[in-house]
């Protein structure tokens, strides 16, 4: 398993579009790939999910990865968030 | 004549007939089924066929008004591929034995809830998607007639709200500008109003129902208005106000991008003048060259104490940001006067512009001072920062400014904080003792700005703000004119640039006799930076 925290620095937090490719950048793995904000958990291949968290700029998020594929799938996950958010 | 209030979403005015679009909204009944595998398998289908049409939306909103339009049929194609949302829909139909359409709606019902919930603005809008493409899937299950979003004639659209699927079918050559009865201003119809650039209004309240179908409208995108079935003075005056709003568009088609200089090719910079924080957009539409006068004072006045270090620094950085390489000149705290701010505690005076106000305040409170140089020079590796002193009368306040200010420099260099060293500083030129001394005070800073309004009430000594005495205040006034000359040789003597930023600026009968001083820059409302670049490219100084 991994696990990895990221501070979210764009201004507006996650919205629509970015959690929309979020989603599709972890959708690209078949580990399991969860995130949590606070309480708040959810699924990083469902955007539903991301979009609930309701993340804005400041906060923290933690993506835990598990699976076959969780060294390429946490390399590509959290650079897609400092790329992107 | 009938008045609707709501928000602005893009300003313009609209005028014709008003079509009000009435959305079929089917009731969803509970059914009950014998079969779930088949009610999943309708699902199933029907939700392909959705993510097919939103692909098919996706493409011709690309083709149509570009991708920021079109990202959302791909958000929405998501929403459709959600594991929760389906599962949610499979759960529903094999526990209770109902039919997909209930479903359905249910679980839309569910995660509007969940949106609407969120404490953010912007993802409590997100509601409207949701809505929109449950009602997708709902519209395959169980086809609905439904009215015509588009009229026969170009018209106001009306409607209660207008889903992001229903926006991008409007045939735009049919669509005057559009109002809705609810809506969010970041809602993806308020985007699209944006970007094909309609008057757009949003909110107008529930009164705004399917009775003012066809009769005539007037929709003000400037204050959020709509009036129906306008009476002839309110018609008239939007006539005027529309006609105003399109030369002004069409001066923005044909001078946008296009140098301010003359006939015989002398160069002037053209800059606009910051009121507030929201004045920036429009900077950069009007395609001003710079900030000539960035007002702070806004952020003291729109406080109720002392603004920070911190709170400074993020607005100046965000102009400074915001116009990149191009130059911002952001006059210090201009308090005191008509300008006041009540935690200032300043006190009554017989004669407040002649008393404590602008620089003076700030050489009296030096750390009020040294707080705002320091958020200045902290936003300085943002962009071109230049500082401008106001109120200058001698030598010795430019110096002790200077004083004050290296060191807010030498404290931020202490605490390692990041500064540019080669920011400009200047002052402005609007008593005339400034005029007077300008040729010392030249040697001195890097520019002169001069301020018109209090040049012409200190020169002619003439109140302002008095009405009983507005006929002796001439900007015009030679005295006033000389004064400005002869700030502008002793600038050029010592090898400094002069810009003009008050009023005066704006005034094109005026510009000619501004460039042949040699004034450097001129900067005016952002409205008006388009008028003097069209004065200026229409001169030539060799006749």
């Amino acid at each position: 398993m991994k696990e990895f925290s990221y501070v979210i620095t764009d201004k507006e937090g996650i919205h629509a579009r970015p959690a929309g490719l979020l989603v599709k950048e972890a959708a690209k793995f078949a580990s399991d790939i969860k995130v949590a904000k606070g309480d708040k958990r959810g699924d990083l291949k469902r955007i539903f999910s991301v979009m609930g968290l309701g993340a804005k700029c400041g906060d923290t998020l933690t993506v835990t990865i598990s699976g076959a594929d969780e060294d390429a799938a946490a390399a590509a996950v959290e650079a897609f968030l400092k790329a992107n958010m | 004549m009938k008045t609707f209030k709501g928000i602005s979403v893009f300003s313009g005015v609209a005028i014709g007939p008003l079509h009000f679009y009435r959305r079929e909204t089917q009731s969803i009944e509970r059914r009950e089924i014998q079969d779930p595998q088949a009610e999943i398998a309708r699902f199933e289908a029907a939700r392909q066929e959705a993510i097919k049409k939103l692909g098919e939306l996706h493409d011709k909103t690309l083709a149509d008004v570009g991708e920021a339009n079109a990202a959302i049929f791909e958000i929405h194609q998501m929403m459709l591929d959600d594991l929760d949302y389906i599962e949610s829909v499979r759960g529903i139909i094999t526990a209770q034995n109902v039919a997909a359409e209930y479903a359905v709606s249910a679980t839309a019902e569910n995660f509007e809830k969940m949106f609407s919930s969120m404490d953010d603005a912007y993802m409590r809008g997100r509601a409207a998607d949701v809505k929109d493409v449950s009602e997708r899937v709902l519209s395959i299950l169980s086809p609905v007639k439904r009215c015509s979003l588009n009229a026969d004639v170009p018209s106001i659209i009306a409607s209660d709200d207008l889903a992001p699927s229903e926006t991008v079918q409007l045939d735009k050559s049919k669509v005057l500008g559009f109002v809705t009865a609810e809506g969010s201003t970041t809602s993806h119809t308020s985007i699209l109003a944006r970007t094909i650039g309609i008057p757009a209004v949003i909110g107008a309240g529930d009164g705004l129902t399917a009775d003012i179908d066809g009769k005539q409208g007037i929709l003000d995108g400037f204050t959020g208005t709509l009036y129906v079935e306008p009476d002839e003075g309110t018609a008239a005056a939007m006539k005027k106000k529309q006609d105003e709003y399109l030369h002004e568009r069409a001066l923005l088609e044909e001078l946008k991008g296009k140098p301010n200089v003359t006939i015989d090719g002398r160069r002037v910079q053209v800059f606009a003048n910051v009121t507030s924080i929201d004045d920036l957009g429009s900077v950069i539409k009007n395609d001003a060259e710079g900030i000539g006068l960035f007002r702070s004072e806004f952020i003291y006045m729109g406080s109720s104490s002392y603004p920070t270090v911190d709170e400074q620094f993020a607005i100046y950085k965000r102009a400074l940001e915001s116009m990149g390489a191009r130059k911002v000149v952001i006059r210090t705290l201009d308090i005191g006067a008509d300008k006041q701010a009540a935690y200032f505690d300043l006190p009554h005076e017989q004669n407040p512009a002649m008393g404590m106000r602008a620089i003076r305040i700030c050489l009296e409170r030096p750390e009020l001072f040294k707080t705002q140089l320091k958020a200045l020079y902290m936003a300085s590796v943002f962009g071109n920062l230049s500082i401008m002193f106001p109120m200058i009368t001698s030598t010795w306040e430019v110096e002790e400014a200077f004083r004050i200010a290296a060191q807010a420099r030498d404290e931020l260099a202490r605490a390692n904080v990041p500064f540019r060293s080669d920011v400009e500083t200047g002052i402005m030129v609007e008593t005339p003792a400034a005029v007077m001394m300008s040729r010392e005070l030249a040697d001195l800073v890097d520019f002169f700005s001069v301020g018109s309004n209090d040049l012409t009430q200190y020169t002619l000594a003439v109140d302002r703000q008095n009405q009983k005495i507005s006929r002796f205040f001439d900007p015009r006034h030679p005295a006033v004119l000389r004064m400005i000359k002869m700030a502008a040789d002793n600038a050029h003597a010592a090898g400094k640039w002069i810009g003009i930023c008050g009023e005066l600026g704006a005034d094109t009968a005026l510009t000619e006799e501004f460039l042949r001083y040699g004034i450097d820059e001129i900067s005016v409302s952002a409205s008006s930076v388009l008028r003097v670049r069209k004065k200026v490219r229409s001169l030539d100084l060799s006749k």
